[in-house]
């Protein structure tokens, strides 16, 4: 088992003509993940690599495909409307990895969003990996822009709001024969569709994970909140690490969400949090896994 | 993207939210002249104020020894000497940090005397993913040490973004304010203008700091936003031609500003170990564990996930351009890309920007071995390390060499 997506998932891409979402499409499809469709407004009909059928709205694509899950790489200003198109049709799962959209467009999203069936993973993100059982986790799910070969099939949670550090934790994993259940990144923006503590919850009732590595980063309180839910309710061990303890008050370090702002949303808060729920604390980036395979 | 407070106040008496009059110069006749207009309208007091995006300018003091970088005054002549004072002169205060900014814009406003003083913002909560303005009575001073100190003292209304800010909760606000009868009806006027100055620029913070009852030269009591701080949201500025105008490159720091041209993600610091890593997580994570092993980063820097040659050796110039950095830590993981391809890039960058500083270069990823060969056989000053801690290390014992 695994949480949100599995082998079997059916994938449809929004934006798949273009260069990047085109780029990782072929990578997840060497990866053996199952992308059924792929929607570009005008280019219905066209096949993507003489494989993937294209079309031109997502309900389209699902109705034909029956995709339940969705890969959106397309450019900013459009991504809010992807999003909500596909939670019109119905889609189970849209992972948005598209850096860049304005703070107010996802404000919108995420209210349009209230009692739709659709769950919303990133956006900024790296997007979600199940690994599979083949070489190199071959034959797993890989939705987003993570690289594949790093993943192994096993019984570690891994959730991040980063993605390379979400790999640094996966690589840590897999280099000493530790796999992972899914990994999952969230991304680094301050309104996102799906936060660190709805990710523990599903690992928390995942009986394929065993140990879940939780990472964060300075600004706002989504980790202090799944620190509080992990002391009481979390039956298994966490480890976490968070990134940002040098971060200079009131820039934002690259990703939108990550800044300290009035005083709020500081590495040390955070660090205390954890400490407070029982959750490992990884000193340094370097040790992670190791922080993690100690408490398992 | 951060604006001036001219800008700021221009932005809200768009939406009709009410205004010291006032208008920006950069010359003392021009401060002079501006006065003049004001004195004639009524008002008995001018003040000048120094347009810098940083906090704590009418405690700052000017390097010319100067102190206060907001003034008031009763006549033109004297708004004439404090303009003369302060243009062209480096402002320093404690938002600026000892270099200080240098004052080239004055904001001459008129000043009624001010009878009581509020807290008004409008933000994200990021906890709701929803609006919330945020108001107070405590008015005119630091706000965060409020918030920690009396909680109870400053009142929360959370917007609906369907709907967005409807009247009665304006009513509810100013209410809570204590404002009542005329201040009251103005008091809707002026805070669903806030909300939709907010909303319709895409700002990150609006800030009304403080938003004062005034008596004004007919003798009457208004509310005014005498002071106003706004935060764009840098995602939204290309829907917003007007806003990017407001762009003043003078306030950013160069570097930062070179940067951006080439899509770095750069943020100078204090230290003197410049990293140069993928990743805006991975990039903290490496500042702080060069400090966890006892050195002191020298600047956050994200060159993105593809770290082509182009951007590293862009990368390289302008960490080279801080005369504080003594070494540099290069922490990639190569993910997608090829560690080869990676590391020839790094080579050819660290030829073409001539560097002698000790380089520790952490490569992860696929074709690592490769990537580390082509590293140690370039002939050049490069340590190759093999996880971040490894690499942390070995920088801050080369640079304490």
């Amino acid at each position: 088992m695994s949480i949100l997506v599995s082998s079997s998932t059916r994938v449809l891409v929004q934006g798949i003509t273009g260069s990047f979402g085109g780029r990782h499409t072929e990578l997840s499809l060497g990866y053996g993940t199952q992308i059924v469709a792929g929607v570009t407004p005008g280019k219905g009909g066209q096949r993507f690599e003489n494989k993937v059928p294209i079309f031109d709205t997502v309900a389209e694509a699902v109705k034909v495909t029956g995709a339940t899950a969705s890969a959106i790489f397309v450019p900013p200003p459009f991504a809010a409307d992807a999003i909500l198109e596909a939670v019109d049709a119905a889609i189970d799962l849209v992972v948005c990895i598209t850096e860049g959209i304005p703070v107010n467009d996802m404000v919108k999203v995420k209210r349009a969003m209230e009692g739709q069936k659709t769950r919303l993973i990133g956006p900024n993100c790296p997007g979600i990996v199940t690994p599979g059982e083949g070489r190199e986790s071959f034959g797993g799910c890989r939705i987003g822009i993570a690289p594949g070969y790093i993943h192994k099939r096993g019984n570690v949670g891994v959730v991040s709001r980063s993605g390379t550090l979400t790999y640094e934790a996966v690589w840590q994993l897999t280099s000493r024969g530790v796999g992972q259940s899914t990994c999952v990144g969230i991304g680094g923006d301050p309104v996102n569709g799906t936060s660190h503590l709805d990710v523990i919850k599903l690992f928390n009732q995942d009986p394929d994970t065993h140990g879940i590595i939780m990472i964060g980063e300075i600004g706002g309180s989504a980790e202090e909140e799944a620190a509080e839910w992990i002391k009481k309710n979390c039956k298994k061990p966490v480890a976490g690490f968070i990134a940002g303890a040098t971060a200079p008050p009131g820039r934002r370090m690259g990703h939108a969400g990550a800044i300290v702002s009035g005083g709020k949303g500081t590495a040390a808060a955070k660090i205390a949090a954890f400490r407070e729920a029982g959750i490992g604390i990884a000193e340094t980036p370097t040790v992670m896994a190791e922080t993690l395979l100690k408490m398992m | 993207m951060n604006i001036h407070e001219f800008q700021a106040k221009q932005l809200l008496a768009q939406y009709g939210v009410a205004v010291p009059p006032g208008e920006v110069c950069t010359s003392p006749d021009q401060a002079r002249k501006i006065a003049e207009r004001i004195f004639a309208s009524g008002e008995k007091t001018v003040v000048v104020k120094s347009q810098i995006h940083a906090g704590g300018r009418g405690k700052g003091t000017f390097k010319s020894g100067f102190q206060g970088g907001v003034k008031l005054c009763k006549t033109a002549d004297e708004v004439f000497e404090k303009a003369k004072a302060m243009l062209g002169n480096v402002l320093v205060t404690k938002q600026t940090g000892p270099e200080g900014r240098l004052v080239s814009k004055l904001l001459v406003a008129g000043a009624p005397p001010i009878k009581k003083e509020f807290y008004l913002a409008v933000l994200l909560d990021r906890a709701s993913s929803r609006p919330l303005m945020m108001a107070s009575r405590e008015g005119g001073v630091d706000i965060e040490e409020v918030a920690a100190k009396r909680p109870e003292a400053i009142i929360k209304e959370t917007i609906d973004p369907a709907v967005g800010m409807m009247p009665y909760q304006a009513r509810k606000l100013a209410g809570a304010l204590g404002l009542t009868g005329e201040l009251a009806v103005s008091a809707v006027k002026l805070l669903l203008g806030v909300y939709k100055t907010w909303w319709e620029c895409d700002a990150s913070m609006v800030e009304i700091n403080p938003l004062c009852i005034v008596q004004s030269p007919d003798g009457k009591d208004a509310l005014s936003a005498v002071d106003a701080k706004i935060g764009l949201d840098d995602n939204a500025l290309f829907r917003h031609k007007n806003l990017q105008e407001m762009r003043d490159l003078a306030e950013e720091a160069p570097l930062e500003i070179e940067a951006s041209k080439f899509n770095l993600n750069y943020i100078k610091l204090d230290g003197n170990i410049a990293c140069l890593v993928n990743g805006a997580g991975l990039a903290m994570a490496t500042m702080d564990i060069i400090q966890h092993y006892g050195g002191s980063p020298a600047n956050f820097l994200d060159v993105g996930g593809g770290a082509s040659k182009e951007q590293v050796t862009a990368a390289f110039k302008i960490i080279l351009s801080d005369p504080n950095v003594k070494g540099i830590l290069v922490n990639i993981f190569g993910g997608i890309m090829q560690c080869d391809t990676i590391a020839t890039g790094i080579v050819a960058a660290v030829k073409e920007t001539n560097l002698h500083l000790p380089v520790v270069v952490r490569l992860e990823g696929n074709n690592v071995a490769l990537g580390k060969k082509i590293l140690q056989e370039s002939g050049l000053t490069l340590t190759s390390a093999d996880s971040m801690a490894d690499a942390a290390q070995k920088i801050v014992r080369a640079v304490k060499k």
